[in-house]
């Protein structure tokens, strides 16, 4: 027979790692029942909480790498236990100490970001490629906002139409903007998620010199998961300057009366909150009202909309992971979709981007139901 | 001048002190201070023992200050005090250091903390140079209490004292006196009828001899302090004479208009015109007058026709009664947690999600339902879900355990099973019984064939998933104990809110200069050993206002608060703190400010001999010190906070 015996020395690693909140936990459940896993699959998000306290943790487990941390958990959390911190002080613990296997998927994103600054492993030259023809100029001191596509949209063919899209409509506009140079490297915002924390710190630091170095004052990112690093990790690590969402930027410029939307969209488009822009950082309306400024366009909501988002399924690593058929959360999401009636599903997240679209292809939607990023309706609707 | 002769006390309480500070040497450090006469250290200076050393020191040596250097004045001061008194001396000319919590408690590194020490000790003794023998009054008292709230712990506050043949006025805002215990149905775990065992008590509260029932009114305006407080008190137009009517109903039934009852939470009407519940005390009719279409509109006035009493008055007006009072006795209650503030659990949205205060009329035989544990359509629930912890114990609402919860949660299962077949589901986190007869009711609901699911719930939806959840709730939760989520299909749900402060409780806080917690509720004066005494001398606190409770330790703190006031009056005077302000009338200009920055209407500029001056009430003065600040000419002090004294403790301490 088993018999459990706690383990202080395995909670001692967890709680160096920055596990510290999970002493407050007091096993009532409700992030379980809460998790957007158990939609689809079990996670015992409680018990991992609970065998943590002990140190009877399985470190070779799927389940350290499971959390996406979408941070719906956190946000009801009876006792404020920053559950996203413990997981990732497991995530940690096995990838600095070695005490148990990082999925292969992880592993070789975490090499790439390492080495070429980009999960995907692409040439760092070729990070501003996907804005040859559009005549953006390099950021140089002076110039009013850095644009900072995150990778994905950078080397991703099809998700490149985020970044020309965004591109497009600052030139229209003729917005004082610029890329910075090819020595960009990732945000590092979800491999820090993933346990690797010195790859964060020096992707951070490379970043916020390179910033710094340029006089970078602006940032327009179109990555939620870029927004809440800058906004709320590097800070810590000495950085300075403003960082505002794509949505953010696009709402101020229609309140301003800049950008005016002229062209119909005769849609039914339905507004996915991803959970770095929303329940991370508590923006909500902006997006929306981008979208309901575009004449023709009919803005409905899913089930779960706002602080009850459903997460895509991206978050905390797992956007380099595969999930199996039926475990993934943008099918559900599309499923809903549908059912709604929507035509287009609005996004505003490149990882949300990457797995609607799988969703869409992968369940035989792609006629009748778009993907697109909010920035790609406004440059159509300008 | 006579020569000053200081005797230092150094306490080691134990190891709290000398685990930390070397006691031994800041007594030695003491003895070289100027005007020591004797430096002791001792093991315990509040024991008698410790006490007798500085009696003994007093009579032997000519002692004519004291300084002691041990815990915080707030426990021992007055033992201190007392000891000076005991031995012949003005207990002013003693001064305590605290060298526990300012220090020992704070402090990891000896020498740092003897170091620090000294320097306590050395600013008491410095300080204590310039402390003069202050004297100390008393005057008589108003025997008179005020009582605010008529819930139960009103009630049981108010018949203990009037059961001691003194006056008590009973302040209630709305029309009748009974609070939230007169809208339960039965209490736990007795189960006996909660109208029955307090109605004796309302009917006996509006005979009685020495009870002023001031009910439809709300205290305006409080001054003074213990012994001598003056109230303004409201007493809102009811637009019915309280002698003519005899509380027939007549002009309930006659009245057109019908709206939402508070009694029954919604669950049920009442007139605009309407004695609020059938036992009601005192039992006569009140006009809506925000909702009545006479005032709205100038036009009906069907009650007055109705009424044989001849009791409506659409010309009342609010009234000002003054009342003097010697004790206060707060008991405000609680309000009930707003469960729409978690949608999750569909409070509003969904028919049959009710909370426990719904419940507990839909099982009163009096109620909406006849006493019937009905659905919203009229059928009987075949499976109910009762949710523990709305807004309870959760950080993002009450980090507090609202401690009655568990209990009527229980009592609903029993209730269910009563009146119902239903399955009962209790969805709890963990469940308390600490009080008498709990755990043994909790017992005998188990026995009763009850489900318990431990798990906190996370959502209730209509959104079924399965055939068995078709037309019903399902209640998603993770059962903590199993280690997998479930899923149950109910008909009804009943949610149990947290009770909460009362909204407007910070008002009242300020209206009677009492403090609250971070949590809303009243603050006690000492959470263990004071618990219904408040910050400001002669008012009390009792029940929910207090903090959530049952209605057992609602009414054992009520007769705690009373015993405070009887006591009060049964001294029959209080003593006056000679720690105020006064003025120096060669050096005031009668500018005023002091009158401006005083919150207690101490300070008043006055003619004196012709000339205009500023004079303090003792009565009034709380000793606080904002007036002698704002002072420009240095006219106000306060007695034993003076500026020699400050400044003589401020330049000690900056001595090296």
């Amino acid at each position: 027979m088993d018999v459990l015996s706690p383990y202080k020395e395995a909670t001692d690693v967890i709680l160096e790692a920055g596990g510290e909140p999970l002493k407050l936990c007091y096993q009532c459940g409700l992030c379980t029942g809460i998790c957007p896993w158990n939609l689809v699959r079990s996670f015992l998000v409680r018990r991992i909480m609970h065998a943590a306290q002990l140190g009877a943790i399985d470190f070779g487990s799927e389940d350290i790498w499971t959390c996406v941390t979408c941070r719906a958990c956190v946000q009801r959390c009876p006792r404020g236990v920053e559950i996203i911190d413990v997981m990732r002080a497991l995530r940690r613990a096995v990838a600095s100490m070695g005490i148990g296997v990082v999925p292969d998927a992880l592993r070789i994103s975490a090499k790439n970001i390492a080495g070429v600054g980009n999960p995907l492993g692409e040439a760092p030259e070729k990070r501003n490629d996907w804005a040859k023809d559009l005549k953006v100029k390099n950021f140089a001191s002076g110039t009013e906002i850095l644009y900072f596509p995150c990778c994905v949209p950078s080397y991703d063919p099809d998700v490149k139409t985020i970044a020309r899209s965004t591109a497009t409509i600052f030139n229209k506009l003729k917005i004082d903007y610029g890329l910075i140079g090819t020595e960009a490297k990732c945000c590092g915002e979800s491999i820090r998620k993933a346990g690797h924390e010195d790859t964060f710190q020096s992707l951070a630091q490379n970043n916020i010199n390179l910033f710094t170095s340029n006089g970078v004052k602006t940032v327009v990112v179109s990555s939620p998961h870029c927004y809440h690093t800058f906004k709320n990790e590097y800070p810590e690590l000495g950085s300075k300057f403003e960082v505002i969402h794509t949505t953010q930027y696009l709402a101020s410029l229609i309140e301003q009366g800049k950008l005016k939307l002229s062209k119909e969209i005769n849609k039914k488009v339905i507004y996915s909150d991803p959970c770095y822009l929303g329940r991370h950082n508590s923006v909500y309306d902006e997006p929306r009202k981008v979208l309901q400024s575009i004449p023709g366009l009919e803005l409905i909501e899913f089930p779960d909309a706002r602080e009850e988002g459903l997460c895509c399924g991206g978050g905390g690593g797992r956007i380099w992971m595969d999930t199996p058929k039926g475990e993934r959360f943008s099918d559900i999401r599309v499923e809903q979709a549908v059912a709604k009636g929507a035509d287009i599903i609005a996004l505003a997240c490149p990882y949300c981007f990457l797995n609607y679209r799988d969703s869409v292809l992968s369940m035989g939607k792609a006629e009748t139901m778009q993907v697109k990023d909010i920035a790609e309706l406004v440059a159509e609707a300008i | 001048m006579e020569e000053i002769k200081t005797g230092v006390y150094i306490c080691h309480c134990g190891l709290n002190i000398a685990g930390t500070v070397n006691v031994e040497e800041v007594a030695r450090y003491a003895g070289t201070l100027p005007n020591v006469v004797v430096a002791r250290d001792y093991r315990y200076m509040c024991s008698d023992p410790g006490q007798a050393l500085i009696k003994d020191d007093i009579k032997n040596l000519g002692l004519n200050r004291v300084v002691v250097a041990s815990c915080s004045p707030r426990m021992h001061e007055p033992t201190f005090r007392r000891a000076c008194q005991d031995a012949g001396l003005n207990p002013y000319l003693f001064e305590h250091a605290n060298i526990r919590e300012h220090c020992s408690w704070v402090h990891d590194d000896r020498q740092i903390a003897t170091e620090k020490a000294k320097d306590l000790v050395r600013a008491a003794v410095r300080r204590v140079f310039y402390n003069e023998p202050l004297e100390i009054k008393e005057r008589p008292l108003n025997p008179n209490v005020l009582v605010v709230g008529g819930g139960i712990a009103g009630i049981q506050a108010a018949l203990d004292i009037a059961n001691g043949e003194h006056r008590v006025y009973l302040v209630e805002k709305e029309p009748a006196i009974g609070g939230h215990m007169a809208q339960l149905d039965r209490t736990f775990p007795t189960l006996d009828c909660s109208e029955c065992i307090l109605t004796p008590k309302m009917t006996e509260v509006g005979q009685h001899p020495f009870i002023t029932l001031l009910a439809y009114s709300e205290v305006e305006e409080v001054a003074g302090s213990v012994g001598n407080f003056k109230v303004r008190v409201k007493k809102k137009a009811r637009y019915v004479d309280e002698e003519k009517c005899t509380g027939c109903g007549v002009c309930e039934e006659k009245c057109p208009w019908k709206v939402d009852s508070e009694y029954e939470v919604g669950m049920g009407k009442r007139g605009v015109v309407y004695v609020p519940f059938a036992q009601a005390i005192p039992h006569v009719a009140t006009i809506d007058k925000e909702r009545c279409v006479y005032f709205l509109k100038g036009k009906c006035r069907a009650c007055e026709k109705f009424c044989d009493a001849k009791a409506i008055d659409f010309e009342q007006k609010d009234e000002i009664v003054e009342l003097e009072v010697g004790s206060i006795i707060l008991t405000t209650g609680y309000d009930v947690f707003d469960s729409r503030r978690i949608p999750q659990y569909g409070y509003g949205r969904y028919d049959n999600v009710l909370t426990g205060l719904e419940f507990e009329r839909m099982t009163c035989a009096a109620g909406p339902t006849g006493g019937k544990v009905l659905l919203k359509d009229g059928r009987q629930p075949e499976s109910v879900a009762i949710i523990h912890c709305v807004g309870s114990r959760d950080e993002n609402y009450h980090e507090y355990c609202s401690r009655v919860c568990c209990m009527y949660a229980l009592k609903y299962a029993h209730l269910i099973k009563e009146n119902t077949q239903a399955e009962v589901y209790q969805m709890y986190i963990d469940m308390r019984c600490f009080g008498e007869g709990f755990e043994e009711f909790y017992r005998r609901v188990c026995d009763e064939g009850v489900n318990f699911i431990r798990g906190k719930v996370a959502k209730v939806t209509d959104v079924a998933l399965t055939e068995g959840e078709q037309g019903k709730l399902a209640v998603i939760a993770e059962d903590t104990l199993l280690g997998g989520i479930i899923r149950v299909p109910v008909d009804m749900v009943i949610l149990c809110p947290a009770l909460e402060a009362r909204f407007g409780a910070e008002d009242v806080a300020k209206l009677f200069t009492i403090n609250r917690r971070a949590d809303g509720f009243f603050m006690e004066r000492h959470v263990k050993l004071d618990p219904v005494a408040t910050a400001t001398e002669g008012v009390y606190i009792a029940g929910c206002c207090e903090g959530p409770k049952d209605i057992p330790d609602t009414v054992a703190q009520a007769s705690a608060a009373a015993a405070k006031a009887l006591s009060v009056i049964s001294r029959g005077r209080v003593v006056i703190e000679p720690t105020t302000a006064q003025v120096n009338e060669v050096l005031c200009q009668a500018c005023g400010r002091c009158e401006e920055i005083c919150d207690f209407h101490a300070p008043k500029v006055i003619s004196k001999d012709g000339l205009r001056v500023s004079s303090v009430d003792a009565a009034l003065c709380k000793g606080c010190g904002a007036c002698a600040v704002v002072c420009p000419t240095g006219a106000m002090s306060v007695r034993h906070s003076t500026r020699e004294q400050i400044n003589g403790m401020v330049e000690a301490l900056l001595e090296v």
